[in-house]
């Protein structure tokens, strides 16, 4: 019986945290639209409700009934499982994120480790998309994708590894309770703007989007999806953007941290902080979309193997070197 | 402890049956994805035993990379036509020798170590390992990875980097005629290089591309 009121506590925890990243996925869909067309000198969406707000739903009831084909000659049970895998590996992620000291589902202690490891189980999603479909365009966009995530994963690794030389700890909650005097953005720059860059990689994001280049893939691995599992690829990729942005403002942007440690700041709650930061990471992902073309592909591979990690590896000899020398090393 | 023990039986039972099918599935690609759900199941075991850092590695390196690049090669591979030729051809004979001998050794190691595990069962107690109670399981394994055993890391790490310069410089092969781009030439190009302002007489125009 005890064990029953565990599971549904948990439960309770659970879906009061998935609801409102799923709303919030909603909800930046339609802000990604919105910056998109204002730099662009058009509206965007905002017939549906008040500026709009209400697109994203009006497009999901859109896809709930539009009509699901699977192909001919696809396999379907992994057609099928692709988009289900993409999506909860997106939401999986999200039970180590910490909204404040206490407020986290999952207080483990590798929880960088196995956000990391989440977000690069997130490629097989697209494979296996792609691979199912069994046709030209999509597979070419999955072995693309496949490629790019797992190149600039090594970099992300690298720079997560600048920052825990800071903490000294794999729990999420200690490193932001390690900025609490300086966030990891001023020391760590260079590192902050390579993460950025990569993470845009890694989510597909443009000028990085070469899985789905609407002009050479038609949709990338995509192309044969419709209906609801094409809405779950593309609830996925946003869950992937959020998560992305939050990681960023965790490892950087001192997470639940208030800017500034003083009285009137104090008072509003560690999460408001954090879904600010998040937010600010957001647009600048909606603002390089709109503003930076498309890299080509040997372009893509070349800044991420010969740019990015032979960088993130000095930076990591650097800040080991100036942490020693200084007896800065954190104590365990 | 009921929960544990039926988590374990799910991780495990998910894991034989996973690593049978991985050799009987008749299609390459299935394969390499029940050896994904195997890596992961077994990570999951190593969660429960209390190694998360192993666990999260495993997922990491293992289904994360090394898993990625295995659908990558056999995506690529015809594999519906080789599958007839395999056993047919003479060619490929060879392998079937090499594999007999490299399983037997297995099989050998196998029984050498869960045999010595039957023989002194406190094995674990008996190593000159100081392991701290009450530390987490990354602090401990840092405690000894890079103090007592840093000759055998990097060993290790060094086997790794030659079979990784091996494995290169096996396939590296140089290419004739091969069209490069130079980012340094591209955009240090001048405007005085590439255009130039001709007076164009009338009626006679002006030759270019010469």
């Amino acid at each position: 019986m005890e064990y029953l009121s565990i599971v549904f506590q948990e439960t309770y925890k659970i879906l009061f945290l998935l609801i409102p990243v799923l709303v919030s996925v909603a909800m930046i869909v339609w802000l990604d639209r919105r910056v998109w067309a204002f730099v662009q000198k058009r509206r965007g969406p905002n017939v549906v409700g008040p500026f709009g707000l209400l697109q994203s739903l009006a497009d999901a009831l859109k896809y709930i009934f539009k009509e699901i084909i699977i192909p001919a000659s696809s396999n379907k049970v992994i057609f099928i499982l692709a988009p289900i895998i993409t999506m909860t590996l997106a939401l999986t992620a999200w039970a180590v994120i910490p909204f404040s000291e206490s407020k986290v589902l999952a207080n483990i202690n590798v929880g960088i480790l196995y956000i990391f490891a989440v977000s690069s189980l997130g490629v097989y999603g697209i494979i296996m998309g792609g691979w199912a479909s069994n046709s030209k365009y999509p597979f070419l966009g999955a072995i693309r994708s496949a490629a790019q995530m797992v190149s600039y994963e090594v970099s992300i690794g690298i720079i997560i590894i600048n920052v825990l030389l800071c903490v000294g700890s794999l729990n999420l909650n200690d490193i932001v309770i390690a900025q609490e005097n300086m966030w990891f953005i001023f020391p760590l720059f260079p590192m902050f703007v390579i993460f950025f860059i990569s993470a845009l990689a890694e989510t597909n994001r443009p000028p990085f989007d070469l899985p789905e280049a609407e002009a050479e893939l038609v949709a990338g691995y995509q192309t044969e999806y419709s209906g609801m599992m094409y809405a779950m690829f593309w609830l996925g990729e946003y869950a992937n953007i959020l998560l992305m942005c939050a990681l960023g403002s965790i490892l950087f942007l001192g997470g639940w941290l208030s800017p500034i440690d003083l009285y009137p700041f104090n008072l509003i709650p560690g999460f408001i902080w954090l879904i600010f930061k998040i937010l600010f990471l957001f647009m600048l992902f909606a603002l390089v979309k709109a503003i930076v073309p498309r890299y080509r592909y040997d372009q893509l591979m070349r800044l991420g193997w010969k740019i990015f990690l032979p960088l993130s590896l000095t930076y990591v000899v650097l800040t080991a070197s100036f942490l020693f020398y200084f007896n800065l090393l954190p104590t365990i | 402890m009921i929960a544990h023990a039926i988590f374990f039986y799910i991780f495990s039972i998910i894991a034989v049956i996973s690593a049978i099918m991985v050799t009987v599935s008749k299609n390459t690609v299935h394969s390499v994805f029940f050896l994904i759900l195997d890596f992961i199941s077994i990570s999951c075991l190593f969660i429960m035993i209390g190694a998360e850092f192993l666990g999260m590695i495993m997922l990491i390196v293992y289904v994360g990379a090394v898993a990625v690049l295995f659908l990558f090669v056999v995506m690529m591979l015809n594999v519906a036509q080789q599958k007839n030729q395999w056993f047919i051809s003479k060619e490929s004979s060879g392998h079937i020798p090499v594999g007999l001998v490299i399983s037997v050794i297995i099989f050998f190691e196998l029984i050498i170590v869960i045999g010595g595990w039957k023989y002194k069962p406190d094995l674990l107690n008996s190593t000159n390992l100081f392991i701290e109670k009450g530390v987490s399981n990354t602090h401990s394994l840092g405690q000894v990875l890079y103090t007592d055993y840093i000759h055998v890391f990097q060993i290790s790490g060094m086997i790794l980097l030659i079979a990784m310069i091996g494995a290169i410089v096996l396939t590296f092969r140089q290419r004739e005629g091969v069209k490069k781009q130079s980012y340094l030439k591209q955009i240090s190009r001048e405007r005085a290089e590439g255009v130039e302002v001709l007076e164009v007489a009338s009626n006679r125009g002006v030759k270019i591309d010469d």
